[in-house]
């Protein structure tokens, strides 16, 4: 009777979907950009969820558990991803580009690690267990969304913190004034854009050496993604999983290990958690297709942002004073969410296009014409609509202490996601598989915050556990 | 909201950490095997699907059995047996 009702649940959710992207057609058939959005995030929300797949328990249950099932996850889609990536830049078909980096990659990438252990989900992990009825994770996602709307625009005694190089260079950049309020204004735009962004296959060492599309997938795939994630397999392998597996071999076969049995350990960790790593390659290779799909888009309708569409629609008003919204053309999580955090405080009647970010950049579309949120909103409908077949959606109000940990760790994740203009997603994933280094930066930032985190919990639990075993 | 870790009777203990998100069942179970003794058994209770994939793992590295596992309504029970 249950297994019937949530798929009869299943089904409402996905025929709400179809009605809706029906009604974006009938509206207007440039909507079928932000479709697009809807039903790729949608994809994401189905393969998270099945594949347990989230950037928090990749460094968090390898230093916790000593499982290192995420961590493969996350290497093997990055392999995928790469090749594809590779595939569509050689073909001018990449929507991808790189990020300007610095010292600020890599302290954002610790915020945000601190903050993805607390929240107990990264921030695509957060929408898909949005989906499974996790209620923490609404708090995270709140935490996320309005920590980086108020991050971005607060000024007043802030504005004293700027250094006045940032200022000179912000200055030189001839923005309107009035969209320079905030002292993240200064820090976009006096020290961020002044920062050098590198993709491998641009540069003079790879794309000046090889000849035509090979330094795409020699430098782009090879050597940003590819090799670094077969060293961080292996690495991964020796010291976590290495030392038991051959005991139980060598038991088994009477015989010394050979290289055999070591490539042997490597298969039994990458199958360990065969739906986790099946779930790498298919994310891998959507989130590729993703990249093809929306660029093919943009050719059709002669775009490069999908604020262009809006403005020929009437919606002028959506769009960033240089007509753009986000529409970051590929997987991309935390930006639309603080675009959606910037709204609610924009019809409260705090002015949240008076700064670079949303007032020069992003825009500040109305919720139901924002594509990227829409991408968000599908990844939580389809990891509903997964759980719910599996009998695994379950509603679960946050209670306790899960409130503080969702709430301060969505927040941390939020400020940590801002400064580096993206998240474990955009500032990781998207960046390391696309030949842009600084991703790695991201992440060594993020496995160390992730570390710090997991080094809290285990402090944290150990307490409560004592507490509980005092009676025995 | 509280974790509750019990001894149920002679050599079984119970662990519930229903309501609680990642990573919070797995290191409690974690933390709860090292408590009991070789042989002893852990009745886990959680709700939290995430969990299940890692903690799978984890006692298949460590050895430890995983005698039944159920979902009882998006409860999954989990019957441990520590090597």
């Amino acid at each position: 009777m249950e297994e019937k009702k949530n798929q009869i649940w299943a089904f409402v959710i996905t025929g709400l979907l179809v009605l809706i992207s029906l009604i974006y057609y009938k509206a207007n058939v440039y909507y079928m950009y932000l479709v697009v959005y809807i039903w790729f995030g949608v994809a994401y929300g189905m393969m998270l969820q099945y594949g347990r797949f989230c950037f928090a328990s990749a460094s968090r249950d390898l230093f916790a558990a000593g499982v290192p099932r995420m961590a493969v996850g996350i290497l093997v889609a990055l392999i995928f991803f790469s090749i594809i990536q590779a595939t569509l830049a050689a073909t001018n078909m990449s929507t991808f580009h790189p990020a300007p980096f610095g010292i600020h990659t890599l302290i954002s990438g610790v915020i945000f690690g601190v903050g993805m252990v607390l929240a107990g989900g990264c921030a695509s992990g957060s929408l898909y267990k949005i989906g499974e009825g996790n209620g923490t994770s609404i708090l995270s996602i709140l935490g996320i969304s309005f920590g980086q709307a108020i991050f971005v625009d607060v000024g007043g005694p802030f504005l004293k913190l700027v250094p006045e190089a940032w200022k000179v260079s912000t200055a030189a950049k001839n923005l309107p004034p009035d969209k320079v309020t905030s002292w993240f204004d200064y820090y976009l735009a006096g020290y961020v854009w002044d920062q050098p962004s590198i993709q491998l296959s641009h540069t003079k060492a790879i794309g000046g050496a090889l000849p035509g599309a090979s330094k795409y997938f020699i430098g782009d795939a090879l050597i940003s993604a590819i090799i670094p994630a077969l060293v961080l397999i292996v690495v991964i392998y020796y010291f976590y999983i290495r030392k038991g597996f051959l005991k139980k071999r060598t038991k088994a076969t009477g015989q010394p290990a050979s290289f055999k049995d070591e490539l042997a350990g490597i298969w039994s960790m990458l199958t360990a958690s065969q739906r986790t790593t099946l779930m790498g390659v298919i994310i891998g290779i959507t989130a590729g297709l993703h990249i093809f799909v929306m660029k093919g888009m943009q050719i059709k309708f002669g775009i490069s942002n999908f604020g262009q569409l809006l403005t020929k629609m009437g919606h002028a008003a959506d769009t960033s004073i240089r007509g753009t919204v986000f529409d970051p053309g590929y997987w991309y999580i935390t930006s639309q969410e603080g675009q959606f955090g910037a709204w609610v405080l924009d019809k409260l009647g705090w002015d949240m296009r008076d700064n670079v970010f949303f007032g020069v950049n992003n825009g500040l579309p109305e919720l139901w014409r924002n594509p990227a949120l829409w991408m968000s909103i599908g990844i939580i409908f389809g990891a509903m609509i997964m759980s719910l077949m599996s009998k695994e959606f379950k509603f679960k109000l946050p209670k306790g202490e899960l409130i503080v940990w969702g709430l301060l760790g969505g927040t941390l994740m939020g400020l940590g996601s801002r400064p580096a203009l993206g998240c474990n997603i955009g500032a990781f994933f998207i960046r390391v598989a696309g030949g842009d280094p600084s991703g790695w930066l991201y992440g060594i930032g993020m496995v160390t915050g992730a570390f710090a985190g997991v080094k809290f919990f285990n402090w944290w639990s150990e307490r409560k556990m004592a507490a509980e075993m005092a009676d025995f | 909201m509280a974790m509750k870790f019990e001894k149920k009777s002679e050599g079984v203990y119970l662990l519930d950490v229903c309501g609680y998100v990642c990573p919070h069942p797995q290191i409690y179970c974690k933390k709860s095997l090292e408590k009991i003794g070789e042989g002893e058994i852990l009745e886990m209770t959680f709700d939290n699907p995430s969990s299940a994939e890692t903690i799978v793992q984890m006692l298949d590295q460590a050895g430890h059995e995983l005698v039944e596992k159920k979902n009882e309504g998006g409860k999954i029970v989990f019957k441990i047996k520590k090597a």
